[in-house]
């Protein structure tokens, strides 16, 4: 494998840069992925049948509780990445382990979330508007929570390798993912939690 | 556990259906085992990551999805030859019509074309292989689990009977209570998985792996289509993606998404179908037109006409084939403003369209033309597919729209414009690029002899259905009455439809007869041709390129031949990077088909393990280290050596 000492290290292959690229241009199906499920929940929005509303159903507590942690392991996880391109292994691991367990605790909220709503009778087959609810914000706690595996993965694999050209790799690409469930977390707390608890 | 929902409703055709299958089963088993293949089938074909075998795979799969796709158009143009036929009840005609259009779309046409790409692109530009081959493999396992899954559903459960578009409520649990439709939700997702990795990985494949030299505007045009088609693979599917999931819950765990009851909306599903199901018809016909391209480009001795031309009708065409898709469901009240946009915009895309078809036929003009087969196919798509986008526009206008809808008249527009612009284009390419694959070409006399069936018989088939259409026979109508006036033209299409099957049996013949009796090729460039892939090796090597070639010219190897541009203008030979083969593609592909057999059955506990097997196969995945190997410079310089003297590897 050659190694072009010009570029950080997760870059130094070309079989690396593709794969960055790649990463990407998987994020851009990402993007019309979650559109579509904003879309239904816009279009559901109203659609309440005998359940509850938004703003009878949400509480800005944990849901700022979510936002914080989302938001500072994003942070972390940049952490992470300077860490890495400076060689500081064990820096890195910490990092990373910060980030993961702060998305662990957003999990640990939505779930409990998802648990008061279903408790308060408002479950998947209430309505249309919780249907496309659930889903939305399902699909991005199942991003969330398999990038918790993935995550774990990759230090497992940084901690028996070391920061290589492969791991850095795939930290970065890891990296990539969070940020763009912080972004698609953005638009969830503006648009569904805060509209909808106005 | 209760056993009686795998059952399907008794009927002797799917008995037979079943017997036939379980017995084909246990030949191939009993015959791999006779003829000691089992070691073989696994190394060389279950965990390849080379890019030629998974297209060749691809091209099979398709070929034999095009058999089941035409046993039931068959059946159905049998139940539907003369009024008050008692071959298929309706329940039976409403599974066949569904799975017709779901596998001629979704498992015939569109896999055909990524087997062509796999096998192509990378050639075309000058690479050695696709960005990802090992992803590769698992997006062509994921579609052929997803293919199987569906294929099954017609001897376990019940097929999906609610048409290929499974408008809802139809395609709801209260009307649709077999498993079929949920077998429609999870093949397709399965499979949808696959297409969607595929679009990224040559999407990655075409903008960072050409040959040195080949800039954008360098680019063949399949590649060009190629390329388009897959950023709209990469926009479209996972609406698809979503909408599938959506039905999923609505069957399983009783969502609301499309109900009638509770807010749910059943016009969410009709606009998400058809916001990826129109992009979807161009994902199947743009290559399509690359493919036209390149075929009368070589053919005419010429350079395409209007290359930039082409190029941008087709980046017009990928953005107006979102903005259409409205147009499926004029009749279902959305009131004339919003219908005149989409009527609107469905019209724009016949000025592109036109402006390739003047290309096609400006290249063609003064061209020194030859006949081959795939040369025939390209002539005949010209004038066939006209037809279908000339009555494409008088459906496009809504008003007239009210009297078309949902007749036969509808029917003949889509396959006259699928047809020639999806299932020619494929047998075309087939034929033109079956030399570069396997070293000989196929027979032209039986060729032209299929073609010409296949032609003709196309066109008694399905221009009656035009007529049938105006006549006011609707679609999907199992059975009609003496009085109706409309056997006689089905009648016509039935012998027609027969007409077809010949030709496709010729076709298949051909493959067998050229195999064992054409001569093999010594030129590695049969036809002349212009493009990358003829300046190398065939059959191909496994590393493509001995040394990468150099692109100065739009046709790269064109102009080595005209104009003295070298191609090779390194000569010492290298050793070359090779990815190693693998199983686990194959394996996370049966999990795939498990969990999704599972979930069609509400088998929870089952499903969920399935579910963890996934996450370990990808794990699994996840912590290989195989970095490949490297063909040593020896071995490149022997293997050369043999084929320059037209021995096989
Ligand atoms: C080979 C000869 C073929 C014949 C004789 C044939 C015949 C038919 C007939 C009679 C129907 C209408 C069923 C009904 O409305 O009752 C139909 C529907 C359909 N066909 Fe074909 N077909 C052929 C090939 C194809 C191909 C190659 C494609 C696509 C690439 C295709 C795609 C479709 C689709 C999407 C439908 C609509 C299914 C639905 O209503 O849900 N067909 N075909
Ligand atoms: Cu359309």
């Amino acid at each position: 494998m050659k190694i072009d000492a010009s570029k950080p290290l997760e870059y130094s292959t070309e079989e690396n840069s593709n794969k960055i690229f790649g990463f990407w241009v998987f994020l851009g199906a990402e993007i019309p992925l979650f559109a579509t499920l904003f879309t239904v929940y816009f279009v559901m929005v109203n659609r309440f049948a005998s359940g509850p509303s938004g703003s009878e159903l949400f509480e800005i507590g944990p849901v700022l509780m979510e936002t914080f942690l989302l938001l500072s392991s994003s942070f972390t996880i940049g952490l992470a990445v300077h860490a890495m391109r400076h060689g500081y292994k064990k820096a890195m691991m910490v990092f990373m382990a910060i980030t993961l367990v702060m998305g662990l605790a957003f999990v640990g909220i939505e779930i409990d979330e998802f648990f008061t709503y279903v408790h308060e009778g408002a479950t998947l087959q209430t309505s249309g508007f919780l249907s496309s609810l659930f889903i939305l914000l399902g699909t991005h706690g199942l991003h969330v929570s398999f990038g918790l595996l993935w995550g774990i993965g990759i230090m497992i694999q940084l901690w028996k390798r070391g920061i290589t050209p492969a791991t850095a790799n795939k930290t970065f690409i890891f990296s990539l993912f969070w940020h763009f469930l912080d972004v698609v977390w953005i638009f969830i707390f503006s648009f569904v939690y805060l509209k909808g608890l106005m | 556990m209760d056993l009686d929902k795998f059952k399907v409703h008794g009927e002797p055709l799917i008995y037979g259906a079943m017997i036939s299958i379980a017995l084909a089963t246990i030949g191939i088993l009993v015959g791999l085992t006779y003829f000691k293949k089992w070691g073989y089938l696994w190394r060389e074909w279950l965990t390849t990551v080379d890019h030629k075998k998974i297209g060749i795979m691809y091209i099979l799969a398709a070929l034999l999805m095009l058999f089941r796709g035409g046993v039931d158009a068959m059946m159905m143009r049998l139940q539907t030859a003369a009024p008050e036929m008692k071959f298929l009840d309706a329940q039976h005609y409403n599974e066949v019509f569904t799975t017709h259009g779901l596998i001629m779309i979704l498992f015939m046409a569109m896999p055909f074309i990524i087997g062509l790409m796999n096998v192509i692109i990378p050639l075309q530009i000058g690479a050695r292989d696709v960005a990802f081959p090992r992803l590769n493999a698992v997006s062509f396992w994921l579609f052929f689990m997803g293919a199987m899954l569906l294929n099954i559903s017609f001897v376990i459960g019940g097929s999906p009977d609610a048409g290929w578009s499974a408008y809802f409520p139809l395609a709801s649990l209260e009307f649709s209570p077999t498993v079929g439709n949920n077998y429609y939700s999870l093949a397709l997702q399965i499979s949808g998985i696959g297409t969607l990795i595929t679009g990224v990985n040559f999407i990655v494949t075409i903008l960072k792996m050409r040959a040195p030299g080949m800039t954008l505007m360098k680019m063949p045009m399949f590649t060009w289509s190629v390329l388009i088609t897959n950023v709209i693979i990469v926009f479209a599917f996972p609406v698809l993606t979503i909408a599938l999931a959506m039905m999923m819950f609505d069957r399983l765990f009783g969502s609301q998404f499309f109900t009638m009851a509770n807010g749910g909306m059943d016009m969410l599903w009709a606009n998400l179908f058809w916001v990826w199901g129109h992009p979807e018809v161009y994902i199947v016909i743009l290559p399509a037109f690359g493919i036209y391209s390149e075929i009368i480009a070589t053919f005419s001795k010429k350079n395409l006409y209007g290359y930039t031309s082409m190029v941008f009708s087709m980046l017009i065409i990928s953005l107006l084939s979102f903005l259409v898709w409205a147009h499926h469901f004029y009749t279902m009240g959305q009131g004339a403003m919003v219908n005149s946009f989409f009527s609107i915009t469905t019209m724009a895309i016949a000025v592109p369209t036109g402006v390739k078809i003047f290309n096609w036929l400006f290249t063609l003009r003064k061209g020194r033309i030859t006949f081959t087969t795939p040369m025939l196919y390209t002539l005949a798509f010209i004038p066939i597919f006209t037809i279908g986008g000339v009555t494409g526009v008088m459906l496009a206008m809504a008003s007239a729209d009210y009297q078309y809808h949902n007749t036969m008249f509808l029917v003949a527009h889509f396959h006259y414009v699928l047809i020639p612009g999806a299932v020619f284009a494929v047998i075309a390419g087939f034929h033109y690029w079956f030399p570069k694959v396997f070293g000989f070409r196929l027979n032209e006399r039986l060729g032209k002899h299929a073609f010409w069936w296949i032609i003709i018989s196309f066109n008694v088939t399905f221009f009656p259905m035009f007529f049938l259409g105006l006549m006011g026979m609707t679609r999907r109508l199992y059975t009609y009455s003496k009085e109706s006036g409309f056997g006689p033209l089905n009648m016509l299409s039935f012998v027609g439809a027969v007409g077809l099957a010949i030709g496709f049996v010729i076709l298949v013949y051909n493959i067998y007869w050229s195999t064992r009796y054409m001569p093999r090729d010594t030129t590695n460039d049969p036809w002349d041709g212009r493009t990358l892939e003829w300046a190398t090796h065939s059959p191909i090597p496994l590393y493509n390129f001995a040394i990468v070639p150099k692109v100065e010219t739009r046709d790269a190897l064109w102009s080595a031949k005209q104009e003295n541009i070298p191609l090779y203008t390194d000569t010492k030979y290298t050793k070359i990077h090779m990815p190693s083969n693998t199983g686990k593609p194959f394996i996370l592909g049966v999990v795939f088909f498990f969990l999704g057999f599972f979930l069609v059955f509400s088998m929870w506990i089952p499903a969920i393990v399935a579910g963890i097997g996934i996450l370990v196969v990808l794990a699994f995945m996840s912590f290989d280290k195989d970095q490949g190997y490297y063909i040593p410079v020896e071995e490149v310089i022997a293997t050369e050596k043999k084929l320059m003297r037209g021995e096989t590897v």
